[in-house]
């Protein structure tokens, strides 16, 4: 079932030059994605940093406004709404963000923050906005008595489970998370990762999760889409990406991934160098003149590459 | 047997806060091999980085303390004077920061920043500073080497500033190189070329290189010793081998536990219980890692751990090992 | 960079049109016109004669003529009649226009004389007492307004101590062009100046102060000690150059605060100069005059932010104007 579906979305921005600063070109941060969400699945977005990952995330919240394209949810297309109509939509719609340190504000009390979507969309008394809020706070691993302190007062690991406590509030559909957990230590990592996926069932979520580190997104995802440039080099189901992957791209992102078992280390630099090699050779197979990939063609049901 | 480039022993750092000394390393001792990569791993807070900030004083002298020695070519660095020192770093010990946008002067280009420390070190003259630095730039990978000698940093990519900030630690081809999470601020695919650049160096150099990461997966690409830091000790110090097919202490195994790899998929997690405590209220007595695994009975602990060699080259620290177990049910390959 | 500071000087156009109009509609909406200065001090004339020397004037036509007029005449130099002086603004405006400028670069160098080192010593040596002494200056002279301060040192180096000569920009009896001459317009600066620099320094000293307490710990600077560069190097070639960019842009916008400044001192100090004339302009309701040194103020105020962001771009190489 499509729950969200993104067409051919753009977004650019132009650049300015010359002597009255006009449009000289455009920086395209995403140009022209599709992809689709199914209800509950976890969809993960991969690439390297100034790939467009995030610019998309932001464009479907709607922090960043789409040039072109649509992004259709529950039938709506979100970039054509008013503000006014769009406002009843970001209630289903929830972000987590990748700096607990800094997207938390630290002169409210946990219990504002964690109310301030509540205050926005729903009259609540404050005795049941306090309820909802312990209720959500002990749902995500915190005491109840936590509302009434501030963030500073809590570790990393905490704080970013406050911000998903945020998320909660308001009973999303989608939550939107970027980079969720490249801010913390491996050990915290885990928690929030394993506790991501328990809500995800108890609250029937779906997720689109943005991160550059492979290994957490084949933890997490079901889906994955591999952006370069502002575009989609490859997409398919997590067996497909790590086990078949088809576009050179997409094999030597993999391959930079450091290989846990250092007796392989030989054998992962051959691996490399020969990707390597093979990306110089082939370069023209997998990337248009002017270095940008193809549209993505369908190789199975499931699995597409961007190859002409 | 390789010859030993740098000898740590019973180091303890310890920084002021409100007026009282805190120990971020406590009565560490390691040995720096020529010609090898000895990894330091650990989380934030653990000691690490401040392990290796020490070794060439890079403390604010007003507010922290030195004890215990560093001997480097027969010398104490704890006990050398900024101007004994100044003729060691950037000369005989190189280091490698972890982000190459904020470790580089923004108003100098890159050229002048890599001359800089032949400036102090060296008697060449502009010429051959010029066509050294040249020379380094195409050593550490840069394709177009004089054009780049005169780019400032925020005009190129952070690949390749990383690559500039490698080429200032081995201008003078030292004999032990420092490199402080190397890699983190990086794309992966550039982690992957910064790494061999490293390993490629390190050998044609005959370099000791002393890495200091939190990313297990780069300690398993680089190293060959690795210490593993909780609380400002060394917990576990084995050959890389021995550490990721047979991690003896109950942190080493956790963490391993809870990265989730490319290579061995887990179902779950393991997540390590509580935080890491602040410096001011770390245990300085017993196992300082015993709150994290409660489950473990407090008589398995040692009261005074020590680091011991419990098979050859394998060194862990507190007997709690040997009663250690996973509470969800053990390891999942 | 030719094009940069030529597209800057378009962009002052629309800005000094709003500002042209602002100042022309401000001086008509004063109470009396010319014209009722002059009533006052020339009993004889009447109502009548009034009337129609303001129709001659073309007082009477309306506004966006009598803009376009003075818009017409501003841009031909010709920036009016002072009624009170009974002599073109333009001609009373060129000595004093001179004197200004020499009090501000006399003000602008003292300041930066005294701030600089002042400010790298404080920051530098942190805590120090040396530091604990200049950050005291520094809350004083913050806490003392410039014209008390002002009348502090004129009367007890002026009058006083008689070291310094207590109004006028230079001996009269002297003749232009001699040695002596120069010396003499020196030493009527010195006092006023001394005084706006010994004010203003407090800004530009706690600004360098934390620019360079915060710079001590950057990253590059970590990198340059374990580079093995000297102390005093880590200063001269990395914190000092860093910490410099802001006060750097700094020096346009205080061109602007120098303005403000001149209105006091040369008041204070009889200084022929037209902070002096602005204030006895406003008091005398000449407003052709008012009017011209406001206009002259708003231009300074844009060619100094212009002056900071050229400054700014030669001294930053991240900053890039193509």
């Amino acid at each position: 079932m499509t729950f969200l579906r993104v067409n051919q979305l753009k977004v650019h921005y132009p650049v300015r030059g010359g002597f009255f600063r006009k449009v000289i070109g455009h920086v395209k941060a995403v140009d022209g994605i599709s992809f689709e969400l199914k209800k509950g699945e976890t969809y993960g977005l991969v690439g390297e940093s100034g790939c467009g990952k995030t610019t998309t995330g932001r464009t479907i919240i709607g922090l960043v406004k789409a040039t072109a394209g649509e992004i259709l949810f529950d039938g709506k297309d979100l970039t054509k709404l008013s503000r006014r109509e769009f406002v009843q939509y970001r209630k289903d719609i929830q972000m987590i963000f990748q700096d607990p340190y800094s997207s938390l504000n630290p002169r409210k009390r946990v219990l504002d923050i964690v109310a301030e979507p509540l205050r926005n969309f729903e009259k609540l008394s404050p005795q049941e906005e306090k309820q909802k809020v312990q209720g959500l706070i002990e749902k995500v691993g915190l005491h109840s008595d936590s509302v009434y302190k501030y963030p500073h007062e809590f570790s990393g690991g905490q704080r970013q489970r406050i911000g998903i406590a945020r998320a909660l509030t308001l009973n999303p559909k989608l939550i939107i998370a970027d980079e969720p957990v490249s801010a913390l230590d491996v050990s915290v990592q885990a928690q929030v990762l394993n506790f991501m996926k328990d809500i995800q069932k108890e609250f029937q979520l779906t997720y689109l999760f943005i991160s550059h580190d492979l290994g957490i997104i084949r933890y997490m995802c079901d889906r994955i889409g591999i952006m370069y440039r502002g575009q989609f080099v490859e997409e398919g189901t997590k067996d497909e990406i790590f086990h078949d992957p088809k576009h050179i791209y997409t094999k030597r992102l993999l391959a930079s991934i450091p290989n846990a078992d250092p007796l392989r280390r030989q054998e992962q630099q051959k691996l490399r160098q020969q990707i390597e090699k093979d990306y110089e050779q082939l370069y023209s197979r997998y990337f248009d003149a002017e270095g940008r990939v193809y549209p993505l063609k369908r190789i199975s049901e499931t699995h597409s590459v961007a190859i002409p | 047997m390789k010859r030993s480039v740098l000898q740590i022993e019973s180091l303890r750092v310890s920084f002021r806060i409100q007026d009282e000394y805190y120990a971020a390393v406590d009565d560490v001792s390691l040995t720096v091999h020529e010609n090898e990569v000895l990894a330091i791993v650990g989380e934030s807070g653990c000691g690490k980085s401040a392990l290796a900030l020490s070794i060439i004083g890079l403390h604010p002298p007003e507010r922290t303390k030195l004890e215990g020695t560093v001997v480097f070519k027969g010398k104490n660095l704890l006990t050398q004077s900024v101007q004994a020192l100044n003729q060691i770093r950037g000369k005989d010990i190189g280091m490698v920061f972890q982000d190459p946008l904020t470790a580089l002067n923004p108003l100098m280009t890159v050229g002048k920043q890599i001359e800089e420390s032949m400036d102090y070190h060296t008697t060449l003259s502009t010429a051959e500073k010029r066509n050294r630095t040249l020379e380094l730039l195409e050593q550490v990978g840069i394709s177009n080497p004089s054009q780049t000698y005169d780019r400032y940093p925020h005009e190129l990519s952070g690949g390749m500033r990383q690559r500039i900030v490698i080429a200032i630690a081995i201008a003078c081809n030292p004999a032990l190189l420092i490199a402080d999470e190397p890699t983190t601020a990086l794309d992966v695919t550039i982690q992957a070329q910064i790494i061999s650049l490293l390993k490629n160096l390190q050998q044609q150099l005959n370099t000791g290189i002393l890495l200091i990461t939190h990313d297990l997966g780069v300690v398993a690409e680089m190293a060959d010793r690795v210490a593993v830091m909780y609380g400002g000790e060394i917990v576990e110090l084995a050959d890389v081998h021995t550490l990721f097919t047979r991690p003896l202490h109950p942190y080493t195994r956790s963490l391993l536990q809870s990265i989730p790899s490319l290579q061995t998929p887990k179902e779950t997690l393991h997540v390590i219980q509580g935080i890491v405590p602040p410096l001011t209220k770390l245990p300085r007595t017993g196992c300082r890692f015993r709150s994290r695994i409660s489950w473990i009975h407090e008589s398995k602990h040692e009261p005074h751990p020590i680091l011991r060699e419990v098979e050859p080259n394998h060194w862990v620290r507190c007997t709690c090992y040997q009663h250690f177990y996973f509470p969800d049910g053990g390891e999942k390959a | 960079m030719v094009k940069f500071i030529l597209r800057r000087i378009m962009m002052m156009i629309p800005q000094l049109f709003v500002l042209s109009v602002l100042i022309f509609l401000l001086a008509k909406a004063m109470p009396g016109d010319a014209l009722t200065g002059q009533l006052a001090n020339n009993p004889k004339m009447d109502a009548q004669t009034l009337a129609e020397m303001r129709e001659k004037l073309g007082l009477n036509d309306p506004l966006y003529v009598q803009y376009t007029r003075w818009i017409k005449n501003l841009l031909h130099g010709d920036l009016g009649l002072s009624y009170v002086h009974q002599q073109p603004v333009t001609d009373l405006l060129a000595g004093r226009m001179w004197n200004t400028i020499l009090l501000s670069l006399c003000i602008l160098v003292l300041t930066y004389a005294i701030a600089v080192p002042l400010g790298v010593i404080s920051g530098r040596w942190q805590d120090s007492w040396a530091d604990k002494l200049i950050v005291g200056y520094s809350y004083v002279s913050f806490a003392t307004p410039l014209f008390i301060f002002a009348l502090i040192m004129l009367f007890l180096f002026g009058f006083k101590l008689g070291w310094f000569p207590t109004g006028g920009s230079v001996d009269i009896q002297l003749e232009e062009g001699t040695f002596d001459y120069y010396i003499s317009k020196l030493n009527h600066l010195l006092l006023p100046s001394l005084s706006g620099a010994l004010i203003s320094t407090v800004g530009i000293i706690q600004y360098l102060r934390s620019e360079i307490i915060d710079t001590k710990v950057k990253d590059f600077v970590r990198t340059a000690r374990a580079k093995g560069v000297p102390e005093a190097k880590i200063y001269s070639r990395h914190i000092l150059r860093n910490s410099f960019l802001p006060i750097a842009a700094f020096l346009g916008y205080e061109i602007t605060g120098l303005i403000g400044g001149s209105v006091f001192l040369e008041s204070i100090f009889s200084y022929p100069g037209i902070g002096q004339l602005f204030l006895q302009s406003i008091m005398q309701r000449d407003y052709s005059v008012v009017t011209a040194l406001v206009m002259i103020s708003g231009l300074a105020t844009l060619i100094g932010t212009l002056l900071s962001d050229i400054i700014l771009s030669v001294v930053d190489p991240r900053i890039r104007i193509e």
